[in-house]
């Protein structure tokens, strides 16, 4: 990767710090297609340095602030895009209520880079390995999308459309991301597996399910890096929903869920590890919820 | 703030002084920390945000400079490790790594005393994994990390008098 690094950002671009949503969204419908937003910057100043982009304006949200929040509502939790994923982080709403998203983001990067970056920067650069993906598709999280002619919304599983594509128009912007609560005894669970901490998720796998006596109900499990874009497992899914989950029950949502996925083989991993690996850690996700079920009924 | 492909003009507060300097905005803040501001503790490594190497605080909370834009400091506080203590009165952070033998050649000392510093400035009793996770970002080749985690503690024992086990 560092051998196309130019070490400088080889562009010139004009500059511009919107004070409110409008503000930037009347630039976006301005300059379209050659305007990128600035967040975070993490992924788009690497993507610079490699002129994998070169954006002729730039448009910085990070001094917008009503992008900058975590409101915990009667429905759910709206957090604005430009949110930190360090201050999600240290919320105690998005700990209690959404563990899987919680431990997703603590283990990102490094603590400097989560002072930077924004969830809605992890989601629109659309990395199918984005950490932040899985459990908000497994929560059944909507995005919002704003642009000078109106909003729309969006489940965060149809948003991605491909590796660095979404469903935003020319001229949208990413407002908003809500995530529901969860029904009464759901346990839920993110699981991981890189190379280092800091590194990018060689698979990386989220699972929400809510037990009634002694079945599974609302079986999701989503999964990063095994495809175009992170994606459900819903054949894997099916085989759980509404039955007990014994343990080899578990093992074969997990070989199913190994099927399902379409991995490739690229610099973190090979297809066949990843394959591998997805067994072991949907079962490993799934009886980490269970056990968060049973031991503390709502979670 | 707007400005065009030519200058622009950033006014922000470095370890405490009032700067202004006409700069471009594809400017990332390492460079002008370096280039124009000849501030070289803060250094150049993989420009990717993977190092930690060009660690600086901005507001106070420890961050990539090679990942910002110039313009945006405008407005700002920058400490680098020359806005922490001096050679007369070192700060205890700094007097710990000297007294653990936290540094080999040096090269990753100022972005590990800016961590350490913003660690211990809004945590000053970090537990052993705390003070590991703050570091887990500046990468160090050559003391093994063992000592630099001992100067950390150290510095905590001498600020707010204790470290938890
Ligand atoms: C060292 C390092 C380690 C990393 N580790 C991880 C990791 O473990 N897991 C992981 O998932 N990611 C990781 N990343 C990637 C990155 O930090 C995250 O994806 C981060 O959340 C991006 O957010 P940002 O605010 O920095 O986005 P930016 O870089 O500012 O933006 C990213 C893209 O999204 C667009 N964009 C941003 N916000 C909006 C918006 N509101 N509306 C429309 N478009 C928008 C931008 O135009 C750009 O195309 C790592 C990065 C680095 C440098
Ligand atoms: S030079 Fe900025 S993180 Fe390596
Ligand atoms: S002392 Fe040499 S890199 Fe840390």
């Amino acid at each position: 990767m560092n051998r196309f690094n130019t070490h400088i950002i080889p562009v010139a671009f004009e500059y511009h710090e919107p004070r409110t949503i409008r503000e930037a969204l009347e630039l976006l419908a301005r300059w379209g297609e050659d305007a990128k937003i600035l967040a975070g910057g993490t992924d788009l100043l690497v993507q610079m340095k490699m002129r994998r982009v070169e954006p002729k304006c730039l448009i910085n949200i990070k001094g917008i602030p009503e992008l900058d929040y975590i409101r915990e509502g009667p429905t759910g939790v709206r957090i604005g895009a430009a949110t930190r994923l360090r201050r999600l982080e240290r919320s105690g709403a998005i700990k209690r209520l959404f563990p899987a998203l919680h431990r997703a983001i603590r283990w990102m990067a490094s603590v400097q880079v989560r002072n930077m970056a924004t969830i809605g920067g992890n989601l629109c650069n659309a990395s199918p390995a984005a950490d932040t993906a899985p459990p908000l598709i497994v929560y059944g999280a909507r995005v919002k999308l704003a642009s000078v002619s109106g909003e729309r919304t969006l489940p965060v599983e149809d948003f991605f459309t491909g590796p660095g594509q979404t469903a935003m128009r020319p001229g949208e912007m990413l407002t908003e991301i809500w995530i529901p609560r969860q029904p009464e005894v759901t346990g839920s669970a993110f699981i991981k597996v890189a190379r280092t901490a800091m590194d990018l998720a060689k698979v990386n796998v989220a699972v929400a399910l809510t037990l009634k006596g002694w079945s599974a109900f609302n079986v999701r499990i989503a999964l990063g890096s095994v495809a175009p874009t992170p994606m459900r497992a819903r054949e894997a899914e099916a085989a759980l929903e509404g039955r007990p989950p014994t343990e080899d029950l578990l093992r074969r949502v997990g070989e199913i869920a190994s099927e399902e996925i379409r991995p490739i083989t690229d610099v973190r991993s090979t297809a066949e590890y990843r394959r591998e690996v997805t067994k072991v850690i949907v079962a490993d996700a799934l009886r980490e919820a269970l056990g968060m079920v049973r031991v503390g009924g709502v979670a | 703030m707007r400005a065009g492909g030519g200058g622009i003009v950033v006014r922000f507060t470095l370890n405490g002084r009032e700067v202004e300097v006409t700069t471009r905005p594809n400017a990332t803040l390492l460079d002008l920390l370096r280039n124009e501001l000849k501030i070289l503790s803060v250094r150049r490594g993989c420009e990717t945000g993977e190092c930690g190497m060009c660690t600086v605080l901005v507001d106070g909370l420890p961050v990539r400079s090679c990942l910002m834009l110039a313009p945006q400091v405008d407005g700002r506080s920058v400490t680098t490790v020359e806005g922490v203590g001096d050679p007369e009165r070192l700060h205890p952070v700094q007097e710990a790594f000297v007294e653990a033998g936290a540094v080999q050649c040096g090269f990753c000392t100022p972005a590990m005393v800016l961590t350490a510093k913003a660690l211990l400035d809004r945590d000053p009793n970090p537990d052993e994994r705390t003070v590991k996770e703050a570091i887990l970002g500046v990468l160090c080749r050559c003391t093994g990390y063992a000592k630099i985690v001992r100067a950390v503690r150290l510095a905590a024992e001498r600020v707010a008098g204790g470290v938890r086990e």
